[in-house]
């Protein structure tokens, strides 16, 4: 069948081919996976099968059901982040759509789209599909992968429509501090940027509260946050993120949302509810093991001589591996069945690193870092 | 959270964690987690360290029962000195005052069902202050110290994802 221009020349994702060596094994402990190892809160669970069992299988309204979003609002007040239920909120299928519906909403055809790298890699196919182009803006090691005001202009940021922002960040953890982003604000505004702010990690913080550009002076009226319960709840596979920000940009996504999606899924809906009114110890002590997995990580790279910056928040470190990052996850895959992601996937700025997702036990972790130091050992 | 708090958070989890991986997890330095276990340990918050067993997987295993008992009190025997008597039995694994239908809930481990029987009705039964007692055997555990008891590694997600 002949095929669309825009499908063919979309590109593979760079972490496929990592996927398909690691599948190939069948004794690797996998430091690669993106998702937490948890699984969703049971009481959340008992009540999206609570809904299937009272029959609640129709679509819900194309916003999301009105409960979940006042529990969204409310929930967000401990971000300082405030957003009206009936109109400032979106419920999305997984945050992803919420993220594609921003770009979709929010970029003409040529418009610029500037994105910091090293990062998920899923922005930039997004702004293609929507007709933008992307400007990428290195953050560097020495910023701790924080973007700054100086990388921006050093890019040409200035010139860029849209800024995407994601922090906690995958794959660095890096965070940002509202000193931080005040100056990024400043520069958004100077320069008449919109931006949005993919926040999906903001539940996995460590030490600090999360910060959002979204609470900046002048910043609500041009951000559009994205969200979701993926990452804080243990629900990847339930599919359901949401979208804050100003009624016209939530206005336009829903316009797009209800052609395209009509409503998010409902089962996991209830599910949301009841994490949303119930499950915030069990997010806690999920927090807390992975706090405890981080600092093992980090402090074990460090003694192996791979130099990692503490990241402040989602589940990953970064390590530095030197030179050639994919021969180095290729070699250490093949040597010690370790499979970790090499950061040059994730775009400029990420080579020379490793991405190390600690979403996984700690028995694991332990035997996966001893087999690493093995192999930088043998090197 | 206080040093003891965490280091008492891990090895609620785990406690055959060394110290040194205990240091990395908490952000402590070594020998300020030996201190705080030796804290525990010497405050009475940390009694002992034991293996979450299934004994139903070990040959020549042993059979675990709650039993419910039920004392009469007079002015010089109270819950203490009756929990006392009870508790030298090495038997006894756990001891507990619960509130509801009942005084003491005992858990005792035992050889075999016979085991425990003749020493509910020969040792327990018999006290002066024991006026009932009620033996449930444990028939099956599925959950044990926080741990389910379940075979295997059921993690199913993809092994690289971005």
């Amino acid at each position: 069948m002949r095929l669309s221009d825009r499908a063919r020349t979309l590109p593979e994702s760079g972490i496929r081919k990592f996927f398909e060596l690691a599948e190939a094994r069948d004794d690797v402990i996998s430091l690669g996976v993106g998702e937490p190892d948890f699984s969703a809160p049971w009481t959340a669970r008992t009540a999206a099968i609570d809904s299937l069992e009272r029959g609640k299988t129709s679509y819900t309204a194309n916003r999301g059901m009105a409960a979940l979003r006042e529990r969204i609002a409310d929930h967000h007040e401990r971000y300082d982040q405030s957003y009206a239920p009936e109109s400032e909120i979106l419920v999305t299928t997984g945050a992803s759509e919420a993220v594609d519906l921003a770009f979709r909403a929010l970029v003409d055809p040529g418009d610029t789209v500037a994105v910091h790298e090293p990062t998920y890699i899923s922005y930039g196919p997004g702004i293609e599909l929507a007709g933008g182009e992307q400007l990428t803006v290195p953050t560097r090691s020495a910023d701790d992968f924080a973007l700054t005001r100086e990388s921006l202009e050093a890019a040409g940021a200035a010139e860029a429509d849209l800024l995407v922002l994601c922090y906690p960040n995958n794959p660095t953890g890096a965070t940002m501090t509202d000193e931080e982003y005040a100056e990024v604000a400043a520069f958004c505004r100077e320069e008449d940027l919109r931006v949005i702010a993919d926040e999906i990690y903001a539940a996995l913080t460590y030490g600090a509260d999360h910060a959002s550009i979204a609470t900046q002076p002048g910043m609500r009226e041009r951000t559009v946050v994205v969200n979701g319960f993926s990452k804080a709840y243990a629900m990847t596979g339930l599919r359901l993120g949401y979208a804050l920000g100003p009624a016209e940009a939530i206005d336009a996504m829903n316009r797009i949302h209800q052609y395209t999606m009509l409503s998010a899924p409902t089962t996991p809906q209830y599910a949301a509810i009841e994490a949303l009114d119930r499950c915030d110890d069990e997010v806690t002590e999920m927090v807390e093991e992975y706090n405890r997995r981080r600092r093992l990580v980090v402090s074990r790279f460090n003694e192996m001589g791979l130099d990692t910056f503490e990241p402040g928040g989602a589940f990953y470190a970064f390590p530095e591996c030197g030179g050639d990052d994919e021969a180095f996850a290729e070699a250490l895959l093949e040597a010690q069945g370790v499979a970790v992601v090499p950061g040059s996937v994730f775009g400029d700025g990420g080579e020379g690193h490793l991405r190390v997702s600690y979403a996984t036990s700690m028995r694991e972790l332990k035997e996966a870092t001893d087999r690493i130091a093995a192999f930088v050992e043998g090197r | 959270m206080d040093a003891e708090r965490e280091v008492l958070d891990v090895l609620a989890r785990n406690a055959r964690e060394d110290i040194d991986d205990i240091a990395a997890q908490t952000g402590l330095d070594a020998a300020a987690v030996a201190d705080a276990i030796d804290a525990l340990e010497a405050d009475g918050v940390v009694h002992g360290y034991q293996a979450v067993v299934d004994w139903d997987r070990v040959d020549e295993g042993k059979i675990r029962a709650v039993v419910e008992i039920n004392v009469e009190l007079d002015r010089e025997t109270g819950y203490e000195q009756v929990a006392d008597r009870i508790a030298k039995f090495p038997a006894v694994d756990a001891l507990h005052l619960v509130s509801g239908d009942y005084d003491f809930a005992v858990e005792v481990l035992g050889e075999n069902m016979q085991d425990v029987s003749e020493f509910i009705s020969e040792q327990v039964a018999p006290m002066p202050a024991v006026t009932q007692t009620v033996t449930h055997y444990i028939m099956e555990t599925y959950k044990d110290g926080g741990i389910r008891f379940e075979d295997g590694d059921d993690d199913d997600r993809l092994s690289v994802s971005p």
